[in-house]
């Protein structure tokens, strides 16, 4: 087993289908297949250990992730937005490497290795003839090594093995299974876990990538509408940004009718924005993803059906729903624990656990999997009666006041819908008398206004008194990662 | 040959190839009638005219108790036994696409 099958399986039965549009140029899936056997040859004979894309999306990343993959070395795509000390940090810890950056940036590296330019290495593969590559199928083999985005600390080399990259690809996605017409635009950078499987879903769905290299909403909207787009995955900082635009520049949506489904994942939705969404957008069928790097991408899905039965039904179970990341996908169960792992019932918080094949929960460093296979995934949340999984935020989030537990979320939550409230954030910030108390960050829409106490009374009004805020700061913004993960442990600052 | 998941065959009387996805004890898979071979042959072999309804390139194929789990990586003519058994296609849950 190895992820460089499905490239091949679509080269074989849709040669000539285009599998990648970037700034207007194709690529079929046979030229796909072609340069990723030339960069699997031309990786080998480098002597490298690790072959890495430290750069934006372009066909430079479906090739090198494909030709390692087939070269038998791990592929390890980096942050290009890190500080240089932390890409140091990072390309220290995989030397020696083959490594692609921006054409401008070949001289900036010092390290043990090559370094190419993606469109310098893209025109040196052109010249090269093709070549029969085989490859070894050992499914244990590291396909893929992601360094976490270290929201806590130093970012964990967590590692995907080609079992696992198979297994989620096998269960979910049926192999050409999209129309020749079906396009997926892919905005979210690749270095991020939803980056990586959206090629591998694209390519063994035989459906054409478009990629968009930097997110900006309206250059999003553009590609959406010329190139016919069928198919995007957001993260949630993403959709708020397009459906501002949408709503500021008074978009045709006519131009979008091409978009039927978009996903989104990668962080946590405010209920108001997917209301607004399905609002603004009543034809797109929308599918909340959550899925984590350590388990090969999405394990649980909310449905597009679940989406319009929660923003339509009167059942308060069922309207809940739009805050949930739905059921687990075939093949991975999942779990509520408590501190001591004993398993929850329905709405009990605790630990979200999962297990499946898919799952690999190690680390260059450590094995995470405990008994039997299950992975601590350190999110904090609950199951319904029915499996639908609801997310409060990181198990480490959790504000312990005198004893009692708060979600950051249940506080969050009933800020989120207030007309002037533009984003908000709890978080644990160390209090005397309590141990840890509630630290509120509130961001106020542009020429809104809203004191303390006005706020105060809100969550006053909807829960219990201890969850009002010890300290409550006002930001112009909230600080979050690129992928859309809020970085509280940067805020905790604000309250010293 | 040992069945074990990864391990790649190839029909010896269509152009049919296969993937091990889960392996089950001893090697009596056939395609088209006849045992998988690591290589292509020379020349394709006539093959059980009874067992040549075709295996199909990303369908996945198993036995009843789904002791054996194949996938096929190229289509052919032959279809795929095992122990005397039928293969038959598994279906994959229709999903909305996530990513």
């Amino acid at each position: 087993m190895n992820i460089a099958l499905f490239m091949q399986m679509a080269a074989e039965a849709c040669a000539d289908r285009v599998a990648l549009t970037h700034a207007g140029v194709h690529f079929t899936y046979e030229q796909l297949f072609d340069s990723s056997k030339k960069a699997a040859k031309h990786f080998s004979e480098s002597d490298c250990e690790f072959v890495s894309v430290m750069d934006v999306s372009s066909p430079a990343v479906p090739i090198a992730m494909m030709g390692a993959a087939m070269a038998g070395i791990t592929y390890v795509p980096l942050n290009y937005r890190l500080s240089s000390e932390q890409i140091n940090e990072q390309l220290a810890r995989i030397e020696p490497v083959f490594l692609i950056v921006d054409d401008s940036q070949v001289n900036d590296y010092e390290i043990k290795g090559t370094v190419s330019g993606r469109r310098g290495l893209l025109a040196e593969l052109e010249t090269k003839p093709s070549n029969d590559f085989t490859w070894q199928e050992d499914p244990s083999a590291i396909a893929i090594q992601l360094f976490t985005s270290g929201t806590t600390g130093t970012p964990k080399a967590a590692i995907l093995r080609h079992e696992h990259l198979v297994s989620y690809i096998l269960s979910s996605i049926e192999f050409m299974g999209a129309e020749p017409e079906q396009a997926a635009l892919i905005s979210v950078p690749p270095y991020h876990i939803a980056g990586i499987s959206s090629i591998l879903s694209s390519i063994y769905a035989c459906r054409r990538m478009v990629q968009l290299p930097n997110f900006e909403p309206d250059e999003w909207l553009r590609l959406c509408a010329n190139e016919k787009v069928t198919n995007a995955f957001v993260v949630p900082t993403m959709l708020i940004r397009i459906i501002e635009q949408i709503e500021q520049t008074q978009f045709d949506l006519a131009s979008l009718k091409s978009l039927t489904a978009m996903a989104y994942g990668g962080g946590k939705m405010p209920v108001p924005v997917i209301e607004r969404a399905l609002e603004l957008l009543p034809e797109i069928n929308f599918t909340n993803a959550y899925g984590l790097t350590e388990t090969s991408s999405t394990i649980s899905l909310l449905d597009p059906d679940d989406h319009r039965n929660a923003l339509t039904d009167t059942d308060p179970i069922i309207k809940s729903r739009l805050g949930s990341v739905g059921k687990a996908l075939p093949g991975v169960e999942i779990e509520v624990r408590d501190d001591d792992g004993n398993r929850l019932a329905p709405f009990e918080p605790g630990e979200i656990y999962v297990r499946g094949p898919q799952v690999s929960g190690e680390y260059l460093e450590r094995n995470a999997l405990i008994d039997d296979g299950w992975f601590p995934t350190r999110d904090a949340g609950h199951l319904d009666e029915e499996g639908y999984l609801f997310l409060s935020g990181r198990a480490d989030d959790v504000i312990v006041r005198g004893g009692e537990n708060i979600s950051p979320a249940e506080i969050e939550d009933v800020l989120h819908g207030h007309d002037a409230i533009r984003d908000v954030a709890a978080l644990a910030i160390p209090s005397e008398e309590w141990g840890e108390a509630v630290g509120l960050a509130v961001v106020l829409k542009g020429g809104a206004e809203l004191s303390e106490d006005e706020i105060n009374a809100v969550i006053r009004a909807k829960l219990r008194s201890s969850r009002i805020p010890a300290q409550l700061v006002f930001a112009d913004e909230l600080p979050y990662n690129e992928s859309g993960k809020l970085l509280r442990r940067v805020m905790k600052a604000w309250f010293e | 040959m040992a069945l074990k998941p990864g391990l790649r065959l190839k029909s010896v009387v269509c152009d049919a190839e296969l993937m091990i996805i889960k392996a089950a004890d001893g090697d009596n898979l056939t395609c088209g009638g006849e045992s998988l071979s690591d290589e292509a042959p020379a020349e394709k072999a006539a093959g059980n005219s009874d067992q040549m309804n075709g295996c199909v390139i990303g369908k996945r194929y198993v036995n009843e108790a789904q002791t054996i789990e194949v996938l096929c990586i190229k289509s052919g003519d032959g279809s795929l036994y095992y122990n005397g058994d039928e293969l038959m296609t598994k279906d994959t849950k229709k999903l909305p696409s996530s990513d």
